[in-house]
């Protein structure tokens, strides 16, 4: 089969970045979406052009790494599906396919179709973690967790943090990840001694770091490839509001200081270069 | 990727201050001040209905509503203190959102979401101008064509029988339709008491009193377009 790409092009972070035409003439049905690409790039190599950024490693869709818009649909047509798990055999020959990145402002584009998610990892720091006992560890069954809640925790822990669900919202936020984290710590025992702190630290990362808000509209969780369910969100707010009237805020200490990244701190560090 | 963070202490803020100044904090004020001008619209909408048992009826209605004046007070600040925190809240969130994504997509499809739920900043608008546009008209009374201080029946004639008053109040119910389609719905998650198993159930919820409440304020209009009402 025979398909047409229109994919974003941009150098590095600074650069506009503009739509370029590939033609794929010889695409097996049976290719994966990223092999697709591979192909692609190897023509421009022999070309010797620039192959096309992307983010990519398990290719089986539990990594999280790979991910962008293909004709407008995070993650392209497939449901439950990342871009590595869709196949070309879900396209019809002839297709125009339109490739865009994740746009958030909280997800700076750092090579065509790559961005910066590290705002994610950051939410992840403000308040993803447990206490542990340290030294003699305990048994491992000395805590019984009911079955419904070792469910629903495994449930949202399915989340690969691949940004589908900032991508997709109008909004650009990052309720469905952020709440996917808290409902998969605050539905285990362990998670319990900082649940309120957890809800107010890692929504407010959220805020800091310059993703929207939720208008509950639902497009996170249809794009979404694990299958998280827009109830996380729900109780990500019931968490937070709980803990604000609880008097917590005030004894959380927010992460408002936002180290970029090493690849955002390279562009910022160099100054501009003159356009020639 | 760097995950290194520094923690800073934050501002101390009260309670409500807290809630305010997050996102989340802001969407659950939405939607406390959206319960409470829900139920003063479906308590409207039922108020409205007396039109039709004729102009005695509804006269003494508003006569009532007007029986103390503590009481009409009150009842109208706290509606201009939910209405005032509602939209503040809603267009700096609308703001925010501008600075979420500065660079929009060239392409996107939405999947599921309803045309309602990404409209609500703009019905919400259209909902506050017509507030405006009301009050002037059936309250104040200064863009109704004959006002007559308590002839809540004779105004409300000279008002609708206009092709452009009755345009006005349908295009406005319609919008008034969009928002609580979404927003009956949206509420419920805003405030933490959705779930997976309860939201087809607020979802038909919602549905039902915006259509019931479309219907319900656009019968006063069509009535009298109608001449069922004059």
């Amino acid at each position: 089969m025979r398909i047409t790409l229109d994919i974003w092009r941009q150098k590095n972070p600074r650069d506009p970045g503009r739509f370029e035409r590939f033609e794929v003439p010889n695409v097996n049905e049976h290719m994966s979406f990223l092999e697709m690409l591979d192909v692609l790039n190897q023509q421009l190599v022999s070309e010797g052009k620039e192959p096309v950024a992307f983010d990519s490693d398990c290719r089986e869709g539990i990594c999280g790494m790979c991910g962008f818009l293909i004709n407008g649909e995070a993650h392209g047509p497939l449901r439950n599906a990342t871009v590595c798990q869709t196949h070309m055999r879900h396209f019809k020959d002839g297709d125009v396919l339109r490739l865009e990145p994740w746009r958030a402002s909280a997800f700076p584009v750092l090579r065509d179709l790559i961005v910066d998610r590290s705002a994610l990892d950051r939410i992840i720091a403000a308040g993803g973690y447990t206490s542990t006992r340290a030294g003699s560890a305990a048994e491992a069954n000395q805590i019984l967790i009911p079955k419904p809640s070792a469910d629903k925790a495994m449930e949202a822990a399915a989340c690969i943090g691949c940004g589908a669900c900032v991508a997709s919202c109008p909004n650009a936020a990052a309720a469905l990840f952020t709440g996917a984290k808290i409902a998969h710590l605050g539905h285990l025992p362990q998670g319990q001694p900082e649940r309120m702190g957890r809800a107010i630290a890692m929504t407010s990362q959220a805020h800091a770091e310059g993703f929207g808000h939720c208008t509950t509209i639902g497009e996170c969780e249809a794009v979404c490839p694990a299958g998280i369910k827009l109830e996380v969100i729900s109780r990500m707010n019931k968490d937070f509001i709980k803990a604000t009237l609880g008097g917590y805020a005030n004894e959380v200490q927010t992460l408002a200081a936002l180290p970029p990244s090493a690849a955002m701190r390279f562009f910022e560090a160099e100054p501009p270069k003159k356009e020639p | 990727m760097s995950t290194s963070v520094s923690p800073v202490s934050a501002p101390r803020a009260t309670r409500l201050g807290a809630l305010w100044n997050s996102a989340v904090g802001k969407k659950a004020l939405m939607a406390v001040t959206g319960i409470v001008l829900f139920l003063f619209v479906l308590v409207h909408m039922i108020g409205n209905l007396q039109v039709f048992q004729g102009a005695a009826k509804i006269n003494h209605y508003a006569e009532l509503l007007r029986i103390s004046p503590p009481f009409l007070w009150f009842t109208r600040i706290v509606l201009l203190v939910a209405v005032f925190v509602h939209a503040l809240a809603g267009i700096e969130l609308w703001m925010e959102r501008q600075r979420a994504r500065p660079v929009g997509y060239q392409d996107y499809r939405p999947v599921v979401s309803s045309t309602a739920s990404r409209t609500m900043i703009w019905s919400g608008l259209l909902i506050l101008l017509f507030v405006v546009y009301h009050l002037l008209d059936l309250t104040i009374g200064v863009v109704n064509p004959r006002f007559e201080h308590g002839q809540v029946y004779a105004n409300l004639v000279a008002s609708l029988s206009r092709a452009v008053g009755a345009a006005i109040y349908l295009v406005a119910m319609i919008g008034l339709g969009f928002h609580l389609w979404h927003g009956l719905y949206s509420m419920f998650q805003s405030l933490g008491l959705s779930n997976r198993g309860i939201s087809p159930t607020i979802q038909k919820f919602a549905i039902g009193f915006a259509v019931l409440l479309t219907l319900g304020f656009s019968a006063v209009p069509l009535a009298v377009i109608l001449g069922l009402v004059g």
